[in-house]
């Protein structure tokens, strides 16, 4: 691949910013000759359209969802409504400092405002903060309002957080960043929460349980109301990861279902793009006896003006620099205005039918460990495939076809897993070739093994050598290294 | 790839040949088989006092970490320094050059706990 | 709805297939009781047209945004190349996941690897991740990171750190069990360096500081011994400042807002984040590497994945996994487009229109900078008339000033901090000055 300093750089390109209106400053006299920089940046000066072209040229080694079916299992790559991309750059948004008065920004401030209580009625819950920007940012919130709650009641010695063996990795890693120590809890053999385990571990120095809703296997929890009950009934907190709300979202309500917070991912249910890993936002939602905590500023109404309220001597403080992602707010605002609650029933909807058509129809090829009814996702396992081929060969394979691979090996309780996420946004013949697609591969499994374990080969590059990546990790451009003579 | 019958093993997959009151410890062949190619392991600091069923370091694969857990109690006298610029004699010599630690026992005692080379390989038989 | 591509046909034909009869059975498995306490969120669905009308109001509702801004404290009103939002538009970028499936990715690694190049090659540093949430989480996890290295349980940081850092800072601190220790500031408005504890993991301090002052940054480190160096930069500053990684910085972290993105009401932003190559098992977040591929062509992906949550779970090196990666992209393009020269050219501007603005302040009668200290775009006025009342009427001159409230919890009373960019004229300048007060 051809870097940015791979270019030659040119003198004289320039051309973006006016001459200097004001007298020149001499840098040494105004800040010192030790403050000066010595040696420039190594930054090629391009002209804007060698810039164009090569940024185009690395867009187009890329696969988003405008180009084709995204089936990351909970990572609910739905489609990006272009509507949601104009209004989050409108100027009257994007050209506002945040430092600016409230009496000059009452439309961000009060869009804000709306948003979090839209989101509060969603969740059925008693308040909503849009601070945290990822969902691993509301988890970590999350535990630093069970570890504030914990240390108010003078509990500071529950120390542990119970988590499902099926959890996401950042929610070990969010109730280590607490301060709070991880038990895992293993699943039962119908994929959810054994309740005999979970009971068993129920003391005085539980925090509480993290529990992802419907789990990643794409199984709601059942007994969930029992799940809830048990850990208030012993002193704990129910923090509920709300990556997947796509499949429940206009008909239940986490608050009705016994959380303490709960967290939305923007960028994954209310079809906020995932910019190639980011920005995200991560909206919290609290239950009453947490609102005290929320993190500062709060963004209240009174008579109709919106502002920030930094008074709350109990909060945990603050987790973002602002107000949390607004333009990412701007997106999903508009989003729910378009859909409505007619329309969030119709994405559940779907979201379940598109994943329980998909299940049915590739479970006669790949086995399904868990065989129910799955709510947005479910989860194969490659592991009966012939001729040594893996999920890893399978997930190569489907670059060749043109179809972005499942997420694979994940959860970690299923053997060689394609976990299968179809979003509602696809339509049946999108489902249907995907299903075909597979399906061939399989076939192929059998016929030609090498044809999978060589995937892929119509793809900008072949397997990559992550053992020389790891070993001899080269982490920024090599200047020092003589250019390749080709 | 062969258990040598003077060297000790545990359930958690490490080896130890112990000479006089030094243990020398690495990682078994089927532990490193296991994890794939080896690209970096954590060592202790020499002088470090380590128990029993205690942290030793950490053995790396692209998309692992293991830990490696101190069979014996004592002193940490010598780390494989080899091993931070050449991660793969994990694999290629798990029993030999790819030895991680080398330990002053605090108890030799211990060492009846440990199991022999053919208990060992029933156990990942 | 118009984002849901089955036909009422195709439910029946999928139902069909999985052996239902209604849809509703397929949320049999959500308890009854739960489901009948479900309450509509009262919103009609609304067509595009309509939305997009009813949100542009609320964008018409932010005079804010058309007025010439003198605002800074870690967010700068700057001039961002066209291209830049052209090349974010495409969809490849923006429709993208993580990269976790190199070949189909390569795009956005490529990008991930350059903007680390452009990290490293702005502030000094031998590494970079491909991001953090913003600027003042990236400080928090540098204060995590050294105190995990160094592991004392205790921080300092200098008080004239930006306060959106010090908050958050504050709170990761406490859930860690980090104790954070105060060091004061100089009548300089630099660190007070005598007053650093000697038992702490690292010390933190930022330059420009809140005040915009530049920090001494040389023979520290010598000074503070294994004590880690953790320094937070305004990037495009460093288009004319000596970096820190040429003070031997440990940690070098910044709020990359100012590298081509808007101002957004303060989101998203950017966290930038580096360290030394001794530290790589210590970084938090992502990071792309180069490799090779099965012929031997050189290709990206992501690198060190070990220290990262999905592998290391509660010992991971931190939780993020969601980060800014298409701001990041909005900074690699910025730079690009900028080059070098025009990367010097920009923080010149910056500078020299700011001194003019300052210069004209120390002849207004009633006022004075604050601090006798090298700045560079950005300094702070002591007034004599109630800072508030210098506020107000720079408001009514349609300039966009700074509550002084937040200067005064820092300690500093009766003062407004200014910013200048390249984007204000010496027309604006000039008014500013008769609206504080003086002629020009």
């Amino acid at each position: 691949m051809k870097t940015l300093f791979d270019h030659a750089s040119r003198e004289g390109v320039g051309g973006l910013f006016p001459a200097c209106d004001v007298p020149a400053v001499a840098l040494h006299d105004v800040l010192g000759a030790g403050l000066v920089r010595a040696r420039a940046p190594r930054i090629p000066n391009l002209s804007e359209g060698e810039v164009a072209r090569h940024y185009t040229a690395l867009s187009k080694l890329n696969y988003g969802v405008d180009d084709g079916i995204y089936p990351l299992g909970s990572c609910t790559m739905k489609y990006n409504p272009k509507l949601n991309e104009d209004v989050a750059r409108l100027p009257g948004f994007a050209g506002v400092h945040p430092h600016a008065d409230a009496d000059l920004t009452q439309g961000a401030l009060g869009l804000l405002h709306e948003l979090s209580e839209l989101l509060r009625a969603i969740s059925g819950m008693a308040a909503v903060t849009l601070q945290p920007v990822a969902g691993a940012h509301g988890e970590l919130l999350g535990m630093f309002l069970f570890k504030r709650v914990l240390e108010q009641r003078g509990e500071p010695s529950r120390t542990r957080i119970l988590l499902p063996d099926s959890a996401h990795g950042t929610n070990p890693a969010s109730a280590a960043m607490a301060g709070f120590s991880v038990t895992e809890i293993r699943s039962n053999d119908r994929g959810t929460v054994d309740l005999d385990a979970l009971r068993a571990e129920l003391d005085s120095t539980v925090a509480g349980i993290m529990l992802t809703v419907p789990n990643t296997l794409g199984i709601f929890e059942e007994n969930i109301l029992d799940v809830t009950r048990a850990v208030h009934d012993a002193g704990g907190l129910c923090y509920f990861d709300g990556a997947n709300l796509n499949s429940f979202i206009g008909r239940a309500r986490p608050g009705d279902m016994g959380a303490d917070v709960f967290h939305f991912n923007l960028h994954k249910t209310l079809s906020t793009p995932h910019g190639g890993g980011g920005p995200g936002a991560g909206a919290v939602a609290v239950s009453a006896p947490l609102v005290d905590y929320l993190p500062v500023p709060w963004i209240v109404e009174s008579s109709g003006a919106v502002r920030l309220d930094w008074d709350h001597p109990k909060s945990v403080g603050s987790v973002h620099s602002f107000y949390g992602n607004f333009l990412v707010a701007v997106r999903a605002y508009a989003y729910l205005l378009q859909l409505g609650d007619s329309g969030l029933r119709e994405v559940s909807e779907n979201a379940v039918l598109n994943a329980n058509y998909l299940q049915e129809r590739l479970k006669k090829t790949y086995p399904l460990p868990y065989d129910r009814l799955c709510k947005h996702e479910f989860v194969l396992s490659g592991e009966s495939l012939p001729n040594h081929v893996s999920t890893l060969d399978v997930a190569k394979r489907l670059i060749d076809y043109g179809v972005h691979p499942p997420t694979i090996y994940f959860p970690l309780i299923v053997h060689e897993a394609l976990m299968i996420e179809p979003t509602e946004t696809e339509g049946l013949a999108s489902l249907d070739r995907f299903a075909e697609i597979l399906e061939t591969i399989a076939r192929e499994a059998q016929e030609n093994p090498d044809l999978v374990r060589g995937a892929p080969m119509r793809a900008p590059v072949r397997r990559l050598d992550q053992t020389k990546a790891a070993r001899n990790p080269v982490l920024s451009y090599p200047f020092d290294e003589q250019a390749p003579t080709t | 790839m062969a258990y040598p019958t003077t060297f000790r093993y545990t359930k958690e997959h490490e080896w130890v040949q112990i000479e006089g009151k030094q243990a020398r410890i690495g990682i078994t062949d089927h532990a490193q088989a296991e994890l794939g190619d080896v690209v970096f392991v954590e060592l202790p600091s020499v002088g470090a006092v380590v128990k029993k069923g205690g942290h030793l370091g950490t053995v790396e694969s692209v998309k692992a970490v293991s830990d490696v857990f101190a069979p014996l109690s004592g002193k940490v006298v010598a780390v494989n320094v080899a091993l931070e610029s050449s991660p793969e004699m994990v694999n290629q010599a798990p029993h030999a050059d790819g030895w991680i630690v080398s330990i002053e026992m605090s108890d030799p005692n211990e060492a009846s706990d440990l199991l022999d080379a053919a208990a060992y390989q029933a156990l990942i038989a | 709805m118009r984002y849901l591509s089955n036909a009422a046909s195709d439910r029946d034909r999928m139902l069909n297939a999985i052996g239902r009869h209604d849809v509703e059975e397929l949320f049999s498995d959500i308890p009854a009781e739960v489901l009948a306490k479900y309450e509509p969120i009262g919103l009609e669905p609304k067509s595009e047209l309509e939305v997009f009308d009813a949100v542009r109001r609320l964008a018409d509702g932010n005079p804010a945004a058309g007025l010439v801004s003198l605002l800074g404290g870690g967010i700068y009103d700057h001039y961002v190349p066209r291209v830049v939002a052209h090349i974010l538009g495409r969809s490849e970028f923006y429709t993208a996941y993580t990269p976790y499936q190199p070949e189909i990715s390569q795009g956005t690694l490529t990008a991930m690897f350059e903007f680390q190049t452009l990290v490293c090659e702005l502030t000094g540093m031998e590494i970079a991740n491909a991001s953090m949430y913003d600027g003042a989480t990236a400080l928090a996890e540098a204060v995590l990171m050294a105190d995990r290295i160094r592991g004392r349980g205790r921080i300092a940081m200098a008080t004239n750190v930006l306060p959106q850092f010090r908050r958050v800072v504050a709170t990761y601190a406490w859930a860690a069990g980090i104790e954070l220790v105060e060091v004061p500031f100089d009548a300089s408005g630099r660190c007070a360096w005598d007053r650093v504890p000697h038992d702490v993991s690292g010390v933190v301090v930022q330059s420009p500081n809140a005040f915009g002052v530049i920090e001494s940054l040389a023979g520290r480190k010598a000074a503070l011994g294994d004590t880690l160096l953790v320094v937070a930069t305004y990037p495009l500053a460093l288009g004319l400042l000596e970096p820190p990684g040429a003070f031997e910085a440990d940690i070098v972290v910044g709020e990359g807002q100012s590298l081509g993105l808007p101002m957004g009401f303060g989101g998203p932003l950017l966290g930038l984040f580096a360290t030394k190559m001794e530290f790589l098992r210590q970084l938090p977040g992502r990071i792309a590497g180069r490799t090779v591929d099965a012929d031997g062509k050189p290709g990206f992906t992501m690198a060190a994945q070990t220290r990262e949550q999905h592998i290391r779970r509660e010992r991971a090196t931190s939780n993020i996994c969601t980060n800014s990666a298409l701001c990041a992209l909005a900074a690699t393009v910025y730079l690009a487009s900028v080059g070098a020269d025009g990367l010097h050219q920009v923080a010149e501007l910056c500078c020299a229109k700011a001194h003019y603005l300052a210069d004209a302040v120390r002849k207004t009668k009633g006022m004075k900078l604050a601090f006798d200290a090298p700045f560079f775009n950005e300094f702070v006025v002591e007034t004599k008339e109630p800072a508030r009342a210098v506020q107000r009427r720079l408001a009514d001159a349609g300039f966009l000033v700074e509550d002084p409230a937040e200067l005064e919890a820092q300690g500093v009373r009766n003062a407004l901090r200014l910013a200048v960019t390249e984007q204000r004229s010496r027309d604006e300048l000039d008014r500013a000055v008769s609206a504080l007060g003086g002629k020009r």
